[in-house]
């Protein structure tokens, strides 16, 4: 560890743990082997703490917050609570809430069986939603030549966002409107045929957590994302700088 | 404890000495049905264990009384479907929905995002129809939006899954038999 690097010291549930400065809870936590579930996270893009899977109960200087792991650094003295039953409470409403606000069907979905909203629903016991649907009229893009995007499915965790502006450098996504209104778009909002910036490498499809975007040819259950280029292309960046 | 040496009158107990089992299909595609034969000769265990006292498999017309356990397969799609439930819950003491549709909507439910009328005229007149008509009589009105069967009436157990498989009924089944009421987490999950 070079000299300029700041240890701090924490405590997370029952496990007093040290980590770099620049750490975030999340990365000192699973070091340690001690799982958050996460959504909108993903190992080698930056955190935006979009889907508040992810809180933890963080006391410092006697006041208790819920703060997203994924985007909080740690700091000395810190003591974390990772899984209580609040917690889980909170972490089962976000999911249900995800469920009602968009229109998942998995039963037809090219990602049923290897979703992660679908995976993290039954890890979190999750057996049914208690709001009520607002089932949205959204709409699906499949003008792109490869590729496909259903707005019906995205849960706006803009993985495919930072993916797309970080590690392609195309930023050809980004999110329009607000509240519920809110979506993701491809350039200016046009179909995605007609995005100019879309360099057309896939990241942004194989990022995504569900079935949102996808590529053609694909049938119910067939979509299988394939991740293994982001830690590889961010050590390979790292190096670089 | 004191042995009693009554010599039973009747060689086989009463029916009503099982509990009552009923399985209902309302806005669905029988899959889930399908599912629970699929359970094959677990069925003859089920049938020592349980009456089948209403169900698609058995010839009851009215939906009977005293119900102790009812799977219901389908979300609630029209009138008929509504008045079904809550004649179910009236006359059942444990209610299970069984399968997407009941638990969540589900592809029953992907009509709501466009409203009955819209979805009307795709069927009955956008087809290249010898006398495109909507039916009038005879069918039961279509609600507004479909729904999950716990937006109308207390559920008290729920079972996902499209279908939820042959192991999974099986094993709520055995469970609810058993006064118990069963962790499926392990045993489907939305979509299955």
């Amino acid at each position: 560890m070079p000299s300029s690097v700041r240890v701090k010291t924490l405590r997370i549930d029952d496990l007093d743990v040290a980590g770099d400065e620049q750490q975030t809870i999340f990365d000192v936590a699973i070091e340690h082997d001690i799982p958050i579930p996460t959504l909108c996270h993903l190992d080698g893009l930056g955190a935006v703490g979009a889907c508040r899977m992810c809180l933890v109960e963080v006391t410092n200087a006697n006041q208790t917050r819920l703060q997203p792991a994924c985007a909080t650094p740690i700091e000395e003295g810190m003591q974390i609570v990772t899984n209580s039953p609040r917690l889980q409470e909170y972490r089962r409403m976000i999911l249900e809430l995800l469920f009602a606000e968009g229109n998942h069907v998995c039963a037809v979905c090219v990602s049923n069986g290897h979703c992660e909203l679908q995976g993290l629903a039954q890890s979190v016991g999750m057996t049914h939603v208690r709001f009520p649907y607002h089932y949205p009229q959204r709409s699906v893009d499949a003008s792109h030549r490869r590729f496909v995007v259903d707005h019906n499915r995205c849960v706006l965790c803009t993985r495919c966002v930072r993916v797309c502006d970080e590690i392609e450098g195309a930023h050809t996504w980004d999110l329009m409107g607000a509240s519920s209104q809110t979506q993701v778009v491809t350039d200016l909002n046009q179909p995605w045929a007609e995005a100019e910036t879309c360099t057309g490498c896939g990241k942004c499809i194989h990022v995504c957590p569900t079935g949102a975007l996808f590529e053609k040819g694909h049938s119910v259950a067939e979509m299988h994302k394939r991740r293994q280029f982001l830690p590889y292309l961010r050590a390979m960046r790292e190096r670089e700088l | 404890m004191t042995m009693t040496t009554a010599t039973p009158t009747t060689t086989t107990p009463p029916p009503s000495s099982k509990p009552r089992l009923a399985t209902i299909w309302l806005d669905g595609c029988s899959g889930c049905h399908m599912s629970f034969l699929d359970q094959d000769e677990l069925l003859i265990t089920l049938a020592a264990r349980a009456d089948l006292v209403y169900s698609p498999i058995v010839d009851t017309k009215a939906f009977p009384e005293n119900v102790d356990i009812t799977l219901v397969e389908g979300a609630i799609g029209n009138a008929e479907d509504l008045a079904k439930i809550l004649q179910i819950r009236r006359n059942t003491r444990l209610l299970v929905s069984l399968g997407d549709c009941a638990v969540t909507g589900n592809v029953s439910a992907m009509r709501n995002s466009f409203g009955v009328i819209p979805i009307l005229e795709r069927v009955y007149h956008e087809p290249a129809l010898l006398h495109p008509a909507t039916p009038q009589t005879d069918l039961p009105a279509l609600r507004e939006r479909v729904c999950p069967l716990h937006e109308v009436v207390h559920v008290d157990l729920f079972v996902p899954g499209c279908p939820p498989d042959a192991a999974t009924i099986a094993y709520c089944l055995d469970a609810l038999l058993e006064g118990r009421m069963p962790d499926l987490s392990q045993h489907t999950r939305f979509g299955k």
